[in-house]
């Protein structure tokens, strides 16, 4: 590493958003919201110039740095030390995260001035930044680790942030607890994800006494194939809980209660992606365990048809983004499931770019219609319907009222579903590519998601921006300032150009990449399966055009779809009934299984015993305290009883 | 020459009625002369069984019970001084404030 000085910036990367949070902590109640917007989003944004100034100093040199910081935990011949991993992989995760991080700062701080109103609690504005800082840091941390244990570090960390910004509104929602419920599950889902990766962290420990990523690669080879495989399951299992795969995907829907930035940053572009990156980072081992890898495609490819199917039936508009990011993420878990690590990360990244834009714009998509529901509740008598602002029944015919929101959201649904010059039809094209060569079942799944993706964008965008308004709150939506709509323009231009990371032909993200990874199968360019995907895409938003616009749906009528599909659709919308599943399955049993352990078993059996124990040697003592009457002389005889039982026993034993 | 067994049966007969003080009398002074009967009876013991093996440690250890015995008639006369102070009586059943 000697004359590249630059690597040794790394740290500097975590160490800023920390400095950032710290100022905010510290004295950004006097600063006000200028200046904690300004802050968080400086310390965010020179995490990024750092970010690249790491990328251009491994353009000269490609090979894996490893930046000591300070010796961690050691433990007779254990030795752990807190260090940074400067990799190709690495620096592309510090780029999405801090990048597009930079992004949603600036657009939370316009996002979050309407909202922390719109709540009625403006001293929360400072409380947002630093927990949007400190997710910056624990995401930092995640990718930039050097071993296992840091890693893991970096992921609790983010689970917790996730946590604590998901309950944002903690005392809001259904009831009043439903932010707070919906905060609660996925820390406890992800609870059963991390409990997976734990039990794997400790395998490799037992196994090849190191936690340091090298150390444990160059020994994958010669370690039993039983060991790799049972460590890269439990692993999927902390892939399946953070990436919120099947089965542990229920979290992410409910993770929604965020604020939007929140779901933008967190739940869509850079947390949730941890598990791809998790297993490309583990690649060495993962190839050594082919069986894993079917597991890990296998559960991708369901999850992404599963999750594409349930967005058909949703009303709420983050909801629908939500399942969507779920069977997104599917597509990634598939790819680096399918040993196409690349196509997976680059999927990842175009992901980034256009779910957060997604969100974003669905998030000033609600703050126009909460706008336009406080102009209407002004003409009319104030407070007479409550009106959600995030359901799509109410909108329609926003593109005439908000025209910039309308074109990026038009951009990044177009990204999403694939049309072809856009960022997602080349990184979707790549995985399916890789899918059709490799495994022509998960091939057929992913296509029928294609199609389905397609499907509900449409229907997304028909039925918030045309047609006309269903309410009057749609009536009277207004665009959003510049803080807002700016950082939507830049992420749109990212998801239109998107695609040249890894241009076919060029490869430019693959061989950037093929440095860290394993073993990077080459995946061709197959003229026909991108036609196929491209006829997919246009043919489901062909069909949502058939089904949303000809028939306008007017205020709150039954969706069209529902006329077609009966049954099917009411399944749809409440989501195959997995949430009910798990809770007739799972929760309620467990649930009795507590209540019989703390009915009859800990306060039946074992106060019991701890009660019993203190009458039984209460009535001893009762027994016993009457030899202690006070007379001397009984005591002289006592003495006497007993010398004479001692001598006899002497005597005549 | 005595023999033996009257000497040990005047011991047993003096160590007896030195127990049977010590149990049954109530006034603490008798209790003392009770155990002090019980001494001597030990006493006794001990120099007729000197006197017997030509042994001198018995005659010996006599004194050393003597002594101690002294000392702690001493103490127990000061101890009933004090109590009858505060009690007035000697009674020895009154005294029983380490009931359980």
């Amino acid at each position: 590493m000697d004359g590249y000085p630059l690597f040794s910036l790394v740290p500097w990367t975590v160490f800023l958003p920390v400095i950032g949070l710290l100022l905010n902590l510290l004295v950004g109640k006097r600063l006000g919201e200028k200046g904690i917007g300004l802050i968080a989003s400086l310390a965010s944004g020179l995490a990024f110039v750092v970010s690249v100034l790491l990328a251009i100093a491994l353009k000269g040199h490609p090979e894996a740095v490893t930046i000591p910081l300070a010796e961690w935990i050691t433990v007779g011949e254990f030795n752990l030390s807190w260090a940074f991993r400067v990799d190709t992989l690495s620096v592309t995760m510090m780029l999405i995260v801090t990048g597009v991080g930079t992004l949603i700062h600036l657009y939370a701080t316009g996002y979050m001035h309407n909202d922390v109103r719109h709540n009625g609690d403006p001293e929360r504005y400072r409380r947002f930044f630093v927990f949007f800082n400190l997710f910056i840091v624990a995401m930092l941390i995640l990718v930039s680790a050097d071993n296992y244990l840091m890693l893991f570090v970096g992921w609790e960390g983010v689970g917790l942030c996730s946590y604590l910004l998901i309950g944002f509104w903690f005392e809001k929602g259904a009831d009043g607890i439903g932010n707070a419920r919906a905060a609660k599950k996925a820390f406890i889902v992800n609870r059963i994800g991390d409990f997976g990766l734990l039990i794997a962290i400790f395998l490799l420990f037992w196994n090849f006494g190191t936690l340091e990523f090298d150390g444990i690669f160059a020994k994958a080879a010669q370690a039993a194939p039983a060991l790799l495989l049972a460590i890269t399951l439990f692993m999927l299992l902390g892939v399946t809980g953070k990436s919120a795969q099947l089965p542990l995907y229920v979290w992410l829907p409910d993770a929604m209660a965020g604020p939007t930035p929140v779901s933008a940053l967190i739940h869509a572009a850079t947390m949730v992606t941890a598990g791809v990156y998790l297993v490309a980072r583990s690649s060495p081992l993962y190839i050594q365990a082919p069986a894993a890898q079917m597991t890990v495609a296998w559960v991708g490819a369901l999850t992404a048809l599963l999750a594409a199917t349930i967005a058909i039936g949703q009303y709420d508009i983050k909801k629908v983004l939500a399942y969507s990011t779920i069977s997104q993420l599917g597509f990634m878990v598939a790819a680096v499931g399918m040993g196409a690590f690349v196509a997976g990360m680059f999927h990842l990244a175009t992901h980034a770019f256009f779910k957060a834009l997604l969100f974003l714009a669905a998030g000033s998509v609600i703050l126009g219609m909460e706008h336009g529901e406080e102009h209407a509740a002004q003409g009319h008598s104030p407070g007479s319907h409550e009106l959600d602002p995030q359901d799509m029944r109410n909108m329609g015919g926003l593109q005439g009222r908000m025209r910039t929101t309308f074109w990026v959201y038009l951009v990044g649904a177009l990204a999403l579903a694939g049309i072809a010059p856009l960022a997602g039809f080349f990184s979707k094209d790549e995985i399916l590519a890789a899918a059709f060569q490799q495994t022509p079942a998960i091939f057929v799944l992913l296509i029928i998601s294609a199609f389905f993706t397609a499907f509900y964008m449409g229907r997304q965008l028909f039925l918030v921006f045309f047609g006309k308004a269903r309410s009057a709150a749609a009536e009277h939506a207004r665009e959003n300032p510049a803080i807002i709509t700016v950082p939507l323009i830049i992420l749109a231009v990212l998801s239109v150009l998107g695609g040249a990371l890894n241009l076919p032909g060029v490869y430019t993200l693959e061989h950037w990449l093929e440095k860290s990874l394993a073993h990077v199968p080459k995946v061709e360019f197959t003229a026909w399966v991108a036609l196929l995907s491209l006829a997919v895409a246009l043919a489901g938003l062909f069909l949502a055009w058939l089904v949303y616009s000809q028939r306008r749906m007017p205020f709150k009528d039954t969706d069209p779809l529902a006329r077609y599909l009966g049954g099917l659709f009411t399944a749809v919308y409440n989501k195959w009934w997995v949430d009910e599943l798990y809770q007739a399955v799972i929760v309620r049993p467990y649930r009795r299984l507590a209540e019989f352990l703390a009915q009859p078993v800990d306060v039946g059996l074992i106060d019991g015993i701890a009660n019993g124990l203190g009458s039984v040697s209460r009535s001893i003592a009762e027994q016993l305290r009457r030899f202690e009457n006070g007379y001397v002389r009984s005591y002289a005889l006592t003495i006497l009883v007993g010398v004479a039982v001692i001598m006899a026993f002497l005597l005549f034993r | 020459m005595i023999p033996i067994e009257y000497f040990v049966g005047l011991s047993i007969i003096m160590f007896v009625s030195g127990i049977t003080g010590v149990l049954l009398r109530r006034n603490a002074l008798v209790v003392f002369m009770s155990l002090e009967l019980m001494f001597n009876a030990a006493n006794l013991l001990f120099v007729t069984f000197a006197a017997y093996y030509q042994l001198l440690a018995g005659q010996l250890f006599v004194f050393f019970v003597m002594t101690v015995a002294a000392a702690e008639v001493a103490v127990g006369l000061a101890l009933m001084v004090e109590i009858f102070k505060t009690k007035k009586s000697i009674d020895i059943d009154q005294m029983n404030s380490m009931k359980g």
